[in-house]
Order: C-alpha cells, then sequence, then structure tokens
C-alpha cells in the first residue's frame, strides 16, 4: 500500500493540561477532510502513541473548521508537575502524531 | 456603525517579550477608540514560585517581570487612556500597586491603580479551602488560589481603574472583564460572553495566534519570525470578532495560525469550561480577511458553570537532570552502553527509584519513563555520530538525587570511551492539584491606591 506522512497533509498543535494532552489537527487542503475523518480514528491515533499509554483518546469532529481535536488521557507521563522527562508539557507532541504513516488520500 | 473597541495582548507568559509589548502600546496609542492592554505573565506554577518569595520578602510576590513589561509602556498608556489589566499581580498585587504609585513618584495622580483581590485562599482566615479538596489533606501548601472570573475587572473598570492588578484569574477573563466594560455587554448575555471570551482565548498566549509555535519551513512560513506583533482583538458592538496585529511588525494572522490556537488546550469544544461563560466552539467559523485580520464567527454561549477551579500548589519534590554525550564513530554503541550501566548502578543504590533515561538524537522529546519509545528507536538500529545520554529523577529525597545524579558524572572516569560534556541541574518542583468550589462561595473585592 502507498502509505504518506500525515505532516504533509496536515498541520497541529498541541497543548497540555495536568496529565492530558490534546491535540489539534487541520488538513492544509480542506477537500482531505473526509480522508482524515476515514483514518484518523481514536484506535488509530491510540496506536500511534502507544509507547505512552493513554488510557482514553477522544475525538471531537469540527467540520466548519476542517478539524479534528483529539484528547489523550493519562499521556503525559505526569505532566508538567510530575514527569522527569524533557519535554514535560507535551508540546513537541504534534510532531508524534504528524509522523503518522497511512495510505494516501488517493487509495 | 456600530461602536468597536480594541484590546491587546502584551504577554502569554511570564518570559515573554517586553519590546513586542511596548510596539503593541505605541501602536494601540496612535489608534483612535476605546483600547485596552492584556498582560498575562501566569502560568500553573507561577504563582506558588511567587508565594514563596512573598515569604521571604512581603514587598514582593508579584511577578518578577510585571515591571519589565509595565514601566516602557506606562507613561504611553496613561497619556493615551489605555487601561492596562494583568494577573501579574500573581501572590501580591498590594504590594505591585505600592511600587507603581512609589515609581509614578507623585506623576499622574489621577491614575486610578486598582488591585482585585480574593483568589488567594491561603490568605483567608480562618482558610476554607480544606474543605473543597476532594483528595485529602495538603501538607505544605505554598499557594492556594480560585480561578476568577471578570466580575472584578469589570468593576474595577467601571469605577475609573487605569490599571487593574489580579492575582489568579481565568486568563480569558483578563480580556473578558476589559470587552464588558467597553461595549456594556451584561454578564449573563452569554452569547455576549461567547464572543468576549474567545477573544479572550485568543489573545491569551499572546504571539501564538501570529505566528508563534506555529512555523514549519515550506509548510508554514512566517514573516519576520524574529519580531512577532502581539495580537489585537477588535471587538464590535454587534458581536463582530477580528483577530489582527501590531501594525508593522512581523507575524501573521492567518486561519492557519487562528484555527491552530482557538482549539489550543481546549478538550471537548462544545463545552469549553470558564468561570464565565461555557464556550460551545462546535460551529465556529473562521474567515480571512486578509492583511493580517481574521474573523470568528458562530460562537455560543451557555450559562457560566456553578463552580469555580480552584489550584493548590504543594513543596517538596525535587526534579533533578544530568547529562553526558558521545560522539564519533561507535557514539550509539557507547551511549547505549552508558545507558546500561546507569541503571545496573541505580538498581544497586537506589532500588526503586527509576530513572528516565534519553538518548538525544535518538529518543528524548517523543521518550517516555519505562524507555519504550527509544528501545522502539534503538531497535531501528540508528546511525548517528554525536548523542546525549540525558537522565530525569524526581523524588523528595533531595540528598538521594543528588547522589544519583553524581553517577553521571562518574562516567568521566568509570563509563565508556570519549565521554564528555557532563551538566547536571537539580531544582526544588512544585507540584499542583486542582479542586472544584462552588462559584457562590467566592467573592472578590477591590483595593484601590
Amino acid at each position: 500500500m502507498n502509505l504518506v506522512t500525515l505532516a504533509d497533509y496536515a498541520h497541529a498543535r498541541a497543548g497540555d493540561k495536568g496529565n492530558i494532552l490534546s491535540i489539534a489537527l487541520f488538513p492544509h487542503d480542506p477537500a482531505h477532510y473526509p480522508w482524515l475523518l476515514r483514518e484518523l480514528t481514536c484506535a488509530r491515533v491510540a496506536e500511534q502513541f502507544a509507547t505512552r499509554q493513554p488510557s482514553k483518546v477522544h475525538r471531537y469532529e469540527l467540520p466548519n473548521l476542517n478539524a479534528l481535536n483529539f484528547v489523550l488521557e493519562d499521556a503525559l507521563e505526569g505532566g508538567v508537575n510530575r514527569s522527569c522527562g524533557l519535554d514535560r508539557h507535551g508540546k513537541s507532541l504534534s510532531y508524534l502524531l504528524l509522523a503518522l504513516r497511512l495510505p494516501g488520500p488517493q487509495g | 456603525m456600530t461602536k468597536t473597541i480594541l484590546v491587546g495582548c502584551g504577554a502569554g507568559f511570564a518570559n515573554d517579550r517586553p519590546d513586542a509589548a511596548l510596539r503593541l502600546a505605541q501602536d494601540l496609542a496612535q489608534r483612535s477608540g476605546q483600547r485596552y492592554i492584556m498582560l498575562e505573565l501566569l502560568a500553573e506554577r507561577t504563582l506558588a514560585e511567587a508565594q514563596l518569595r512573598k515569604r521571604l520578602d512581603p514587598e514582593t510576590g508579584y511577578s518578577a517581570r510585571l515591571f519589565d513589561f509595565l514601566e516602557p509602556m506606562l507613561d504611553l498608556c496613561i497619556e493615551a487612556g489605555i487601561p492596562i489589566i494583568t494577573n501579574g499581580g500573581a501572590a501580591n498585587p498590594r504590594a505591585a500597586a505600592q511600587r507603581l504609585r512609589h515609581g509614578l513618584a507623585g506623576r499622574s495622580p489621577e491614575l486610578k491603580i486598582a488591585c482585585v483581590l480574593g483568589d488567594d485562599l491561603l490568605e483567608e482566615t480562618p482558610p476554607r479551602y480544606e474543605r473543597w479538596l476532594a483528595s485529602g489533606p495538603l501538607e505544605h501548601p505554598v499557594s492556594v488560589n480560585v480561578y476568577t472570573g471578570a466580575d472584578g475587572i469589570a468593576q474595577a473598570l467601571a469605577e475609573g481603574a487605569g490599571i487593574v492588578l489580579c492575582g489568579r484569574v481565568a486568563d480569558p477573563s483578563l480580556a473578558v472583564g476589559a470587552i464588558r466594560h467597553g461595549l456594556g455587554w451584561a454578564a449573563d448575555d452569554w452569547q455576549k460572553m461567547a464572543v468576549a471570551t474567545t477573544a479572550g482565548h485568543l489573545l491569551e498566549c499572546c504571539t501564538q495566534v501570529t505566528g508563534g509555535y506555529f512555523a514549519h519551513p515550506g509548510m508554514k512560513d512566517i514573516p519576520d519570525p524574529a519580531n512577532l506583533g502581539c495580537p489585537i482583538a477588535e471587538v464590535h458592538q454587534d458581536g463582530r470578532l477580528i483577530i489582527g496585529k501590531t501594525r508593522n511588525s512581523g507575524g501573521r494572522v492567518s486561519e492557519q495560525t487562528v484555527k491552530e490556537q482557538l482549539l489550543y488546550e481546549v478538550h471537548d469544544p462544545r463545552r469549553y469550561l470558564t468561570p464565565d461563560v461555557v464556550l460551545d466552539l462546535g460551529q465556529a467559523r473562521v474567515q480571512d480577511l486578509g492583511e493580517d485580520r481574521v474573523e470568528i464567527s458562530s460562537l455560543l454561549g451557555h450559562p457560566r458553570p456553578d463552580t469555580l477551579k480552584g489550584l493548590a500548589g504543594v513543596r517538596g519534590l525535587w526534579f533533578g537532570e544530568a547529562e553526558i554525550s558521545y560522539a564519533g564513530p561507535g557514539a550509539v554503541a557507547r551511549a547505549a552502553l552508558a545507558r546500561e550501566i546507569l541503571l545496573q548502578r541505580f538498581d544497586q543504590l537506589a532500588p526503586g527509584i527509576q530513572p528516565w533515561i534519553d538518548l538525544s538524537g535518538i529518543a528524548s522529546l517523543f521518550n517516555d519513563q519505562g524507555g519504550r519509545y527509544l528501545q522502539k528507536q534503538l531497535a531501528q538500529a540508528p546511525s548517528l555520530e554525536d548523542v546525549r545520554v540525558r537522565i530525569g529523577l524526581t523524588h523528595t529525597d533531595r540528598p538521594q538525587i543528588e547522589a544519583l545524579l553524581a553517577e553521571v558524572e562518574s562516567l568521566y572516569t568509570n563509563g565508556p570511551a570519549g565521554g564528555g560534556g557532563v551538566r547536571r541541574h537539580l531544582a526544588e518542583t512544585v507540584t499542583t492539584r486542582s479542586f472544584l468550589l462552588p462559584r457562590d462561595e467566592i467573592h472578590t473585592t477591590l483595593e484601590w491606591y
């Protein structure tokens, strides 16, 4: 199958609240929104973040904005309070989502 | 033509850029109509740090950089009649007000400085906060605050304040207070509060809506990214909301920058809880008007929650980090060996304390406490010639952490070949705990200076 990298088709921003990570994702081309709706299921996103072991993944759809908002519970290794990591806020994690490989929009 | 007001934001966090804030003030001073500047200078843990400073010196405890922002713009704003609203009062708005008045040395006697008080629950005698803590009492709290809404700010402005110094207040409320004052909107007009809160939400991180936290060369380019302009919300009486920025500044306001910030730190977009309104972004639309102006519309509001959010800061946890690097042929193998040695040493010296270990270049930002991401990356046999080993530890026992951090430095003589560049860092970290409390238990008050 012809796989593409999400970063070539979408942009994203990560935010944190405690140990909860949120990532808003937007296709560069609004025509790709239905494709992302189809491909980026909660299960697929949970798999991409498997090493962070989120306890729950939510997906919120915003068709007027051509946006998807993902919320990953318990994905920040304790968050800014307790994490021993370098990026305690998880600010870089939008790019872990954008690193996702998925079947291309023409498939 | 309906009435329009302008609200600019000059700071989105404690260490933002004062020179950008000054350029915002200079721009707004040349515009007409009612104008306001907000300065957001607190993060979740900043307030606890400010409380610690106040304990050492009762004349401090406001945001450490508050005056770096205020002083350059003060005369300009007084002259142009632009009120400044900030949460930079932090743990001690009164001390900030006194210093401000003292600094004016008799100038501008007509300037009214208001402190909005009532958010500091630790200050209360007897303290009431313990009854609201769901998960048991706190040991050694350094700060306990409630996120208040816009009521105190709106009242201070109505009573003629030129400077409004708050402690903990929900970030968007800094703008909501200004907008309620400027346009006479009622606190229970939920549709209008949705517009005002969206303005505040888009402004509160300052340049994050004008091209900051955004650029990706070739994909999302930003002009003059070293001189991002501060955002300015144009709010119209009829509820139109447009985000722009300082004239002749760097950065960009586009559909993309606004959308990214609109959903920033939002969970359910149809139920974004703030002290002023429950904001519903489910129908929101964003339209580029050109020339760095973007309109946001179809915002919905529902009655504000009956509860407010409280936040307690607790001391006693230490966060230590230490690093060492390996470069040249076999760098990955030597760094991986250093990691193995450290894991074994930690197991011998302090069983039960598991260090976080990164191999920067292979896995750091995306890594995790268990090293699962690192293992996954190592399995792909990465080829790199400059790898940094980093350990991170948190514990309540400071000497124990110091001893373990020394293990990284001991790799100079005991570790793999060619290890260099050790750095160590250890600092107390404040942990926070949030809770909910009934809104009708909290009453903010004003004090004038």
